[in-house]
């Protein structure tokens, strides 16, 4: 991609969400897609978030308990450290990264079927405005559902990390659960939700963008599908250090 | 009655459409003909606002169409119904929710008329046994005839067909034909069909008009596009061999 086209594709973003961001034309049509976006987008991704957090959860408690093992440090710093990465970076981010994949790929190509099948040619010529219609409830939705996601991820993160301290016992239950508590700050957690709020705009928007944007045929929106997947995933890189510094710094 | 004065169209500095003047009238079967390729489709999409054409004209009632702000081109757009080539609807609804779409976002009646307009207009193009079926369990003919009644939920004053024909088998055409002739005169719509099925022509073009490589050719009616002296028309019209053989049979006689 050359700057030049790079420029263009920032323009045409910014067309689309003026396009996208306005008031929608029937409100009950609006929240029977945004009802439709809360299940597809949201609910049917439970699932994997809480498969991924478990597992991840469990691998991060057992990677620090293996690998701090100084007299200096109480055994309880794994369960704050594992709490940290988890609330901070793991449910948020890499969440919001593996979500990109999933509901980036999925918006991507349901938007550039329909460009590619003439439906958003349909919805034009009877006078809707195809992109409010289409990407705000997918967006609107998405953003209301990710604390939903991000909070189930620290819980099943954390439980994830319990099990493995049950089972091997690196560290012991009570100490991994007297870590998890300690130096806890509620501010964290809403900095997370907040972060991961700004992700779901961003995975949504642009998975729509080169959905709607999407020309030719199967090729093409497979191409489109993958563009948004890799996009997403550098702008919520290059987010996150943005908004951790503005946020943190 | 939508006018279309000097209209052209490029792409990328390729003239696809060359001052194209032309007129559509109310009650009317209007066929814009032409081999792929030489920009009847564009033509099209120029008239319903899909593409913005380089320079020109469109008057729908004398009302320049082109330059409108979204709000007016919107309300325009209200009274256009649309058949796509590949019918276009929506996947994730039946075929009672497809027709029902336009009203459920246009229409100021309640839930119960416009099931009965959409159940209505299901009827008018013999769909009625199909309406809860979703469009991947329907064939080709029958997704051209829910698109139809689409297109006529909200009493279009203009109607326009992009290759209403293109993959049906003869008969199901026929009938998709007959089907628009029929719409067109009832509520006396103004229909623009394109298409480059002769059949289509001889059965239903009120008035045709030929395009060639972006420039039109030639302009009549059904009857007299068999008899014409066009010969690029001639070549496009006779590309057939049945059509070949009709004129052979008509000379002899």
């Amino acid at each position: 991609m050359s700057f030049i086209s790079s420029i263009e594709s920032v323009g045409e973003y910014a067309l689309l969400m003026k396009k996208v961001l306005t008031i929608p034309d029937r409100m009950s049509e609006f929240l029977k897609e945004f009802v439709k976006g809360v299940y597809f987008l949201g609910v049917n991704s439970i699932w994997i978030v809480v498969i991924i957090s478990f597992f991840i959860g469990a691998v991060i408690v057992m990677q620090i308990g293996l690998n701090i093992d100084s007299p200096m440090l109480p055994r309880f710093t794994v369960g704050a450290v594992s709490r940290e990465i988890i609330l901070l970076e793991f449910s948020s981010t890499i969440m919001c990264l593996i979500l990109a994949g999933k509901v980036g790929s999925s918006v991507a190509s349901e938007i550039g079927t329909m460009r590619i099948t003439e439906q958003i040619d349909a919805l034009d010529i009877m006078g809707v405005n195809s992109a409010n219609y289409l990407i705000l409830p997918k967006i609107a939705s998405f953003v209301t559902f990710m604390p939903v996601l991000v909070v189930f991820s620290m819980f099943t993160g954390l439980i994830g990390g319990y099990v493995i301290c049950q089972t091997l016992g690196i560290p012991s239950v009570d100490t991994y659960v007297y870590g998890i508590q300690t130096f806890f700050r509620e501010s964290l957690v809403w900095y997370s939700i907040v972060k991961s709020m700004m992700f779901g705009f961003i995975i949504a928007s642009v998975a729509a963008y080169f959905g709607y944007h999407a020309k030719g045929g199967a090729l093409e929106v497979g191409q489109a599908s993958t563009n948004s997947v890799v996009i997403n995933s550098v702008l919520i890189l290059v987010w996150d250090l943005v908004y951790t510094q503005l946020a943190l710094g | 009655m939508i006018e279309v004065k000097n209209l052209s169209k490029e792409f990328d500095g390729e003239v696809v459409l060359d001052n194209i003047n032309a007129s559509f009238h109310n009650g009317m079967v209007n066929m814009i003909i032409g081999k792929s390729g030489s920009g009847k489709t564009v033509l099209l999409k120029c008239l319903v606002g899909l593409i913005v054409p380089t320079s020109g004209e469109i008057r729908y009632d004398e009302k320049n169409f082109i330059g409108l702000k979204s709000r007016e081109l919107s309300r325009i757009r209200r009274d256009l119904g649309m058949l796509f080539q590949g019918a276009a609807l929506f996947d994730s609804r039946t075929v009672l929710e497809n027709v029902m779409f336009p009203l459920d976002m246009f229409s100021r009646k309640n839930k119960r008329e416009r099931k009965k307009r959409a159940e209505f207009c299901l009827e008018r193009v013999e769909l009625l046994d199909a309406a809860n079926l979703y469009p991947s369990e329907i064939s080709g003919g029958m997704k051209k005839r829910a698109a139809i009644a689409r297109a006529i939920a909200l009493n279009p004053k203009y109607l326009f067909c992009d290759e209403p024909n293109s993959g049906l088998d003869p008969k199901t055409s026929q009938l998709i034909d007959e089907l628009i002739y029929n719409l067109t005169k009832d509520f006396s719509m103004t229909t623009i069909v394109v298409s480059h099925d002769m059949n289509s022509v001889i059965n239903i073009g009120d008035k045709v008009i030929f395009i060639n490589e972006g420039v039109k050719e030639w302009e009549g009616n059904k009857s007299e596009v068999m008899g014409t002296d066009n010969e690029k028309l001639n070549d496009f019209v006779f590309a057939s061999d049945l059509f070949k053989k009709i004129k052979e049979a008509e000379e002899e006689k």
